[in-house]
């Protein structure tokens, strides 16, 4: 069976963040990049999956800049077979995403797509929802377990209250939990075997897609700054600061 | 303008997060109609009725919705919608589950956990887990809208009369089925809506010692969280994870009891009115945000603690 894997370049999730001064985003010039950390999760279930003998081939997809060939290399240096990447400069947002990997999984026609619970850029949580939709597949949302077997895929997922387990038709998309597994590292051997792996390069216009935003970023801005506290040097006056001051016991 | 809300509730009550949607469908305006899926939800649907300033709840009592399952619920809040502007839901695991699958099947941009209205095309969001906040607006005929709860005051629970009208809209996929659930059971205020919470991180050690967290959480009638580090560790269940990717708190007073503060846990806690840390590590990110830091060992910080209050 045949695994989808839509991935996302992003801000490496170690770097500090920081509002440009005319407010018109944030500074992305010379920071560094990286795959959304949701995605890798995605990509080694996908190669977990391969591993055990249930997947026989893994395709990861990006829509996004021409740079983000590299996450897609990486992709397959953990063990994607090929990639293919929709390349736009547009400020690509969930809806448009969703009808370009529809149409990628018309042409491809995987059994399960595993993409991440959300970016962290923009925190939406919205692709592979959309994606379910438009296909008309089942989804399993925010998964901490995935298991494939007769034609179906059984997903636990991590809800407000605790955990649900739900079972799908396949085809079916998976949006992966930070628990569902943990992301090796690419070993160098496999780096290297990934640069003579195929990478297809299409555009929104090959696949018949309308990738206009509908949303407009207005502005961006900081947040709101907590006034600096004060450090307390006993448990004592600690009780007493939120029983006098603060008035919050 | 008209909006449709819809209910969070577990088919026997609502949950109060409805609340918090209502009071951003209100900053919205137009008339607020409010949608009850699930089954044998009548008295959820009772009580939506009374909730101030919603002049209609439509129910749809179906054995397809008793799961909420996303296949089934938005496809009916894709048809029922149509006749609305707005379609809110919350920004819970179940909002955020259905809510962008009616929007693409409507075929419009959802608008992700909302944090202010600046009117009915414009809204403010947090982005980067919170170190930006977007103004966005969307030029969709339609919006499909998700809401921060902790971000709007919800309305009044009560004072309302609106007239239910049963909904017989059944939809049932029929690709996907509920095999089960484990929700965890305490007695202790739910984390989203609890006056003080009080969190611990790895610096626990262990599952055992979250009980000098209960005891003092059970002292004050505070709910318990955790930091990602502490469910990864199998120290606590992942529903009490707070952060980027877990809940989202703002109480009046979080303790954070051996959590460093990344930014994706400051993501959850930081518009709590007052924080506290306590950490053995003077350099820890987490004093940065504290109003209170105390730079002690837990094991001996908090069980003082319980014995002062
Ligand atoms: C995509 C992504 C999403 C994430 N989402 C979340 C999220 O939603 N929520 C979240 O919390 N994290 C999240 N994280 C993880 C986050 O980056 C941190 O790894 C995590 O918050 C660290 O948890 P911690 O503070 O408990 O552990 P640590 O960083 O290990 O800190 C432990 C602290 O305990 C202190 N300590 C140890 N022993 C004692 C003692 N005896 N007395 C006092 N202090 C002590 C130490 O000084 C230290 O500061 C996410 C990460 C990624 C990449």
């Amino acid at each position: 069976m045949k695994v989808l894997v839509p991935i996302k370049r992003v801000i490496d999730y170690n770097v500090k963040v920081r509002v440009k001064a005319d407010n018109s985003g944030v500074d992305l010039a010379n920071v560094k990049m990286a795959m959304n950390p949701f995605c890798e999760i995605a990509v080694e279930e996908a190669v977990r999956l391969k591993e055990k003998g249930v997947v026989t081939e893994i395709v990861a997809v990006s829509i996004g800049p021409k740079t983000a060939q590299e996450q897609l290399r990486t992709a397959m240096a953990l063990g994607a077979d090929r990639s293919i990447l929709v390349e736009t400069d547009e400020d690509v947002q969930p809806l448009g995403i969703a009808k370009a990997l529809k149409a990628i999984v018309d042409e491809e026609k995987p059994d399960l797509v595993i993409l991440g619970k959300q970016a962290i850029d923009g925190d939406n949580n919205q692709t592979g929802q959309m994606l379910a939709a438009l296909t008309g597949m089942p989804q399993g949302t925010f998964a901490s377990e995935v298991d494939v077997a007769d034609g179906k895929v059984k997903v636990t997922r991590e809800i407000d209250g605790g955990l649900q387990t739900v079972e799908l038709n396949l085809p079916a998309v998976v949006t992966t939990d930070l628990r569902l597994n943990e992301p090796r590292y690419a070993s160098l051997p496999n780096i290297m075997k990934a640069k003579k792996k195929p990478l297809d390069t299409k555009t929104a216009a090959d696949l018949g897609v309308d990738l206009t935003p509908r949303v407009t970023t207005v502005s961006v801005e900081a947040p709101a700054e907590r006034q600096a506290g004060i450090i307390v040097g006993s448990v004592d006056e600690l009780v007493e600061k939120l029983k006098n001051e603060a008035k919050v016991i | 303008m008209s909006v449709l809300v819809y209910a969070e509730h577990d088919n026997a009550a609502l949950n109060k997060v409805t609340l918090s949607v209502v009071a951003a469908a209100k900053e919205i305006g137009g008339d607020i109609t409010v949608l009850v899926a699930g089954k044998g939800c009548g008295a959820v649907a009772e009580e939506a009725a009374k909730i101030d300033g919603v002049s209609k709840v439509l129910c749809a009592d179906n054995d397809a919705y008793e799961h909420q399952l996303a296949e089934n619920v938005g496809d009916l809040v894709a048809e029922v919608g149509a006749d609305y502007s707005h379609i809110l839901a919350a920004a819970t695991t179940t909002g955020k589950n259905f809510a962008p699958r009616a929007a693409a099947l409507l075929d419009v941009a959802q608008i992700s956990e909302i944090s202010d209205v600046i009117d009915a095309d414009t809204f403010k969001r947090p982005i980067y887990a919170g170190n930006a906040i977007a103004t966005v607006k969307s030029s969709d005929a339609k919006k499909v809208i998700t809401v921060r709860g902790t971000s709007f005051d919800g309305v009044a629970a009560e004072g309302g009369s609106a007239a239910v009208e049963n909904i017989d809209v059944a939809k049932d996929a029929g690709i996907s089925s509920f095999v089960g659930e484990e929700l965890a059971k305490s007695d202790r205020p739910e984390l989203t809506s609890a006056e003080i919470v009080i969190s611990g991180g790895r610096g626990m050690g262990n599952g055992d010692n979250f009980e000098i967290l209960y005891k003092l959480a059970d002292k004050l009638g505070a709910g318990v969280g955790a930091s990602r580090a502490a469910v990864d560790a199998g120290f606590v269940p992942n529903d009490m994870q707070v952060g980027q990717t877990g809940k989202i708190v703002a109480p009046n007073l979080y303790v954070a009891v051996g959590i460093s503060g990344a930014i994706q846990h400051l993501a959850g806690m930081k518009d709590s009115k007052v924080i506290v840390a306590i950490n053995k590590d003077e350099e820890a990110p987490i004093f940065q945000v504290a109003d209170y830091g105390l730079v002690a060992d837990l094991f001996e910080a908090v069980p003082e603690l319980d014995s002062k209050l």
